[in-house]
Order: structure tokens, then sequence, then C-alpha cells
């Protein structure tokens, strides 16, 4: 009886509580993978609105399907074991020692092996595909869609629909900025892009670190000045987009949002003939495209400074002692 | 250690304590620039209009950032120009600004925000000349800009663009005199109570990283908040 009570204490020798346990598991974890794929998985972040959001719900919703039942299973023994397992009344005697389990342990370990393994092979070979392009990978991606070109010339090769729309993102305290080099070079405050069409994001910053991130889009890449960090995405849907600066980025990082449209094709041809006609008395101003800028040695600022006597730097926008901390 | 010891090491301790709140509290949430309210008399909604004047300064000699490029805003009661970039409008209201502009130029670090945008007609008027864009690359003619990001209003500030007037730009702030320019335009207010937070994109904070540093980072310099009252 003693040696009994022993085993099913441990939950080890215990065959009944052992298949007990297991069943209940067994159930709950089904059941539970079952509501995170099919009931909860379709809302899951960051929504289904582009490919690479799509994919991350997917990458997210796999990841809650395989930790569901590692979670189910502790929560099942936790409360299996203060139930049937509970002090009664008038047991005043120590709970049995505990001994391991080689095959327990082994079962564990071994399990957890398997999914942590599975999961890094998923996450290394989703970077290699199409499944990482909504993070920016730099200027030379891992993975780039047919047709993705990197050096500015190229980008400004005139957009048509197939082909993929370069959109550069120019992030500035505390304001981002959206630069169509292939529908004329023109620059907006929106970002407006067409369904159905691969989208190449360059982004980079003019002054400090920011962080683009478009949330529906499923793309969330670094702005860095000097460096032409670049996502992609392609919109399956219209609606709405909100864009966000995840990077602290100075006093008003919290205010640097924008927000954008998926729209259709004949709708976004429409507003880029628009855009272009109303910002030409600005687009003439701006530098020449290129993928990053150097907002310390623009070629133009020397001679208007020095035709006024006023630069102390040779022409530089900053002294030579600048820049300076605090 | 004696009673009395304890009781008045204790009692230090606490006063230390009380102290040092008391001088966050003052120093850091108390002492802020003042909020200029241009809302007084003034009743809410579409079709009420208010004025407001700034002026941005070279220099700021009435704080312990001399050196610092500052914005004024002149008190509507009083007429005094007051140190900080604060004030009230009505929600809705058309909002009628002048700024005075006596600093000398720099070129825009990103010349697309020489566009104006958000004001009513999409124009400024730079000394009384209508004006939608302005290149402060091709001759000196920014000085600091006037952005609300939220309500797409971006206005470049003109500024005096001689070698003479940028050689005699004004010494001591507030200024009353000195070469400058005269920008007005109007813009509505939004409907949406709340503070709507401005700023110059023009990186005036010489001496830091990337001139974004300093006053542009500093709340009574060259940003700030434009509190819309209900």
């Amino acid at each position: 009886m003693a040696a009994e009570s022993q085993a099913q204490v441990a939950g080890q020798g215990g065959p009944s509580h052992g298949r007990r346990i297991l069943l209940i598991w067994l159930i709950l974890a089904i059941a539970g993978d079952l509501l995170i794929w099919f009931a909860l998985g379709p809302h899951l972040p960051p929504g289904n609105m582009t490919t690479t959001a799509t994919e991350e719900q997917g990458a997210i919703k796999l990841m809650s399907v395989l930790s569901a039942p590692v979670l189910v299973l502790v929560l099942t023994y936790f409360v299996y074991a203060m139930i049937v397992w509970r002090r009664r009344d008038g047991d005043n005697e120590d709970g049995p020692p505990i001994h391991g389990s080689t095959r327990v342990q082994a079962a564990w370990i071994v399990g957890t092996t398997v999914i942590v393994l599975a999961l890094a092979v998923f996450g290394t070979v989703s970077l290699w595909t199409s499944h990482g392009a909504g993070a920016g990978e730099g200027p030379a991606p891992i993975w780039n869609p047919p047709g993705a070109v990197s050096t500015a010339s190229a980008q400004q090769t005139p957009w048509a629909p197939g082909k993929v729309l370069q959109v550069q993102v120019v992030a500035q305290q505390w304001r981002f900025t959206f630069r169509y080099p292939g529908l004329g070079g023109f620059e907006t405050t929106e970002l407006m892009l067409p369904e159905g069409q691969w989208v190449q994001f360059n982004v980079t910053s003019i002054d400090v670190i920011h962080s683009f991130w478009a949330y529906q889009l499923g793309v969330k890449a670094d702005a860095n000045p000097g460096v032409n960090n670049v996502a992609y995405t392609k919109p399956t849907q219209t609606g709405l987009i909100t864009v966000r600066c995840a990077e602290l980025c100075g006093l008003w990082h919290g205010a640097m949002f924008d927000y954008g449209k998926v729209v259709t094709l004949a709708q976004f041809q429409a507003w880029a003939r628009a855009s272009k006609t109303e910002l030409a008395s600005v687009t003439s101003l701006l530098p020449p495209y290129a993928t990053t800028y150097d907002s310390t040695a623009i070629k133009q600022l020397g001679p208007v400074l020095q035709k006024l006597g006023l630069t102390g730097a040779g022409g530089g926008y900053y002294p030579p002692q600048d820049p300076a901390q605090p | 250690m004696s009673l009395p010891v304890r009781v008045g090491t204790l009692l230090v301790a606490f006063l230390a304590v009380v102290g040092g709140a008391i001088f966050v509290v003052i120093q850091y949430f108390l002492a802020g620039p003042v909020v200029v309210d241009y809302t007084a008399g003034v009743t809410p909604g579409a079709g009420q209009q208010v004025s407001i004047v700034l002026q941005e300064d070279p220099q700021n000699t009435v704080t312990n950032h001399p050196d610092w490029v500052s914005y004024f805003i002149q008190d509507p009661k009083t007429r005094q120009w007051v140190h900080t970039t604060l004030f009230r409008v009505p929600a809705g209201a058309t909002v009628h600004v002048t700024i005075l502009g006596y600093d000398g130029c720099t070129p825009l670090r990103n010349p697309f925000w020489g566009k104006v945008t958000g004001t009513v007609g999409n124009v400024e008027f730079v000394n009384g000349k209508p004006t939608s864009v302005l290149n402060s690359y091709a001759t000196c003619s920014v000085g600091h800009t006037f952005s609300i990001p939220s309500i797409n209003l971006n206005v470049p500030v003109a500024s005096p663009t001689t070698l003479a007037a940028n050689s005699n730009l004004c010494g001591t702030s507030p200024c009353t005199s000195g070469p400058h320019t005269t920008v007005t335009f109007s813009f509505k207010a939004p409907t949406t109570p709340g503070d709507y937070f401005w700023q110059c994109r023009i990186p005036c904070g010489l001496g830091y990283l990337d001139g974004f540093g300093g006053p542009m980072q500093t709340i009574g310099y060259m940003t700030g908040q434009m509190e819309v009252a209900s």
C-alpha cells in the first residue's frame, strides 16, 4: 500500500495516473492547437495584408501550436497533482521522497531538444526564403523577388505594373518621407502602395538611427544613416497602413508615425500621376536619387555659404570641431 | 548610539529625502516653459480666428544657453515676448501666424521641407509675397521651419538673404530690431483637442551631433507644443 502510494504520488510508477495525465494532456493539447490554428490564428499579428505579414503570422501560429502542448503538459500535471494528490483530512504524514526517472528526463530532454532544433531549422530556412523579406537585410538581401534591383540607377528605371516598385524610405527626426525613384523621383509624406505588386523598400536615414515599422505590411527595417536597408513585401489586400518608428530617436520619437494605404493598381497609378504633378516644384530641388545620402557633405551647401562668407568649415555644414556631444 | 542621536540622524535623512523630492518636482516638473494662451475671449469652433506671433532668434540671451537658437512667442495681452514654445489655441479655429525671422540662413537637410504644406492655400507670405516653395540650396533663403507633422503643416521660415544682413543679425534676445523677414500664413487648428508637437526641421543645434541636439531637442527653444483646447 505504501509502495503504491509512493508510486502514485511520484507519478512515475502509477500507470493509471500516467495514462490519465497523458489522456487529459492529449485531449487538451489537440483542442488547444485546433483553437490556435483555426480560431485564434487568423487574428494573430500582424494580420495578412501582405505576403510577408501572412508568413509572419504563419510563423507565429506554428510556434504557438508547438509550444501550446508543452504549456498544457505542465499545467495538466500541476492541476492533476493539486487535485489528486492533495492532503486529505487526517493525513499528517510527510510526502514520500521523489526519485528521478531516467525515462521521463530523457523524454523531456529529447522532446524539447527536437522542438528547439526544429524551430532553429525553421527560422534559418525562413530567413533564406521570402519569409524573412519583411525585415531589413541590408543592401544585399539573402532572398530577392524576381526583378529586384540594387543600384540607384536601376531603381530609377520607370516603373510599370509587374515590375518591383521601388520605394525609398527616408527617416528623419521625426517624420518618414517616401521617395518613388521609378515614378519621377518625387518625395512625399504619404505611403501609397498598389495591391498585387512586389514592393522594394530602400530604408535609410539622414540623421540618427530610426526603424521603419509598417505594422500591417509585416515590414520592420532599421533606418541607419549611410546604409541602404532593403525589405520586400507584396500587398495582397487593400487597406490602411500605420507606420511607426521603432527605435528611440529623440524627444518626439513617440510621435513619429505616418499613415498609408494599399490601393488598387488603378488608384495607385492615378495617385502617382497626381503627386508627380503636384510635387514637381519641390522634386526639382531634391538631391539626385541615391541609395543613401550624406547630409553633412551635400555639395550644394558649400557654394551657398561661401558666397555669403558665412562658412568657417570649408564649405561643410558643421565646423571642424563638430560633432561634439554635450 | 544614544536615542537623541538616532532620532536626529533619522530626521536629517528624512529631510534630505523630502528635500530631494521637492527639488526634483520643482526642477523637472514645474519649471518648464509657460503656455501662451490664445483662447481667451475666443469661442471654440469653426469660424473663430486667432492671431499668433512668434520670432526666431540667432541666439538666446535670456537663458543659460545664450548660444542656442530659439523661438519666442508674443503674449497677446501684454505684447511682451515670452521665452517659450508652448501655445494654446481653440479647437477648429483658423490660426493666423506671423513669424519674424531674425536668424540667418542655413540650408535644409532635406530640401523636401522647402515646400509649404498644410496652410490655407498651401502658401506662405514672405514679406507679403506669396510663396509655395523656398530653395534653400540655390540662395540663402531659409532660416528655420515651423512644422506640425500631425496636421501635415510645414512652413519654411525665410531668412535675411544678403551677406550684409547675415553679418549684422540681432544680438540680443528677444530681438526688436535688426535684419529680418516677416512670414505670415494661416492654418486650421484641429477639431480634436490635444497636444500637437511642432518642430524646426533645420538641424540648427550647432555643436551637437549632426546639429540635432541641444535646442532642437529642448522644449522652449526650437520645438514645442500647440495645445488645442476644447
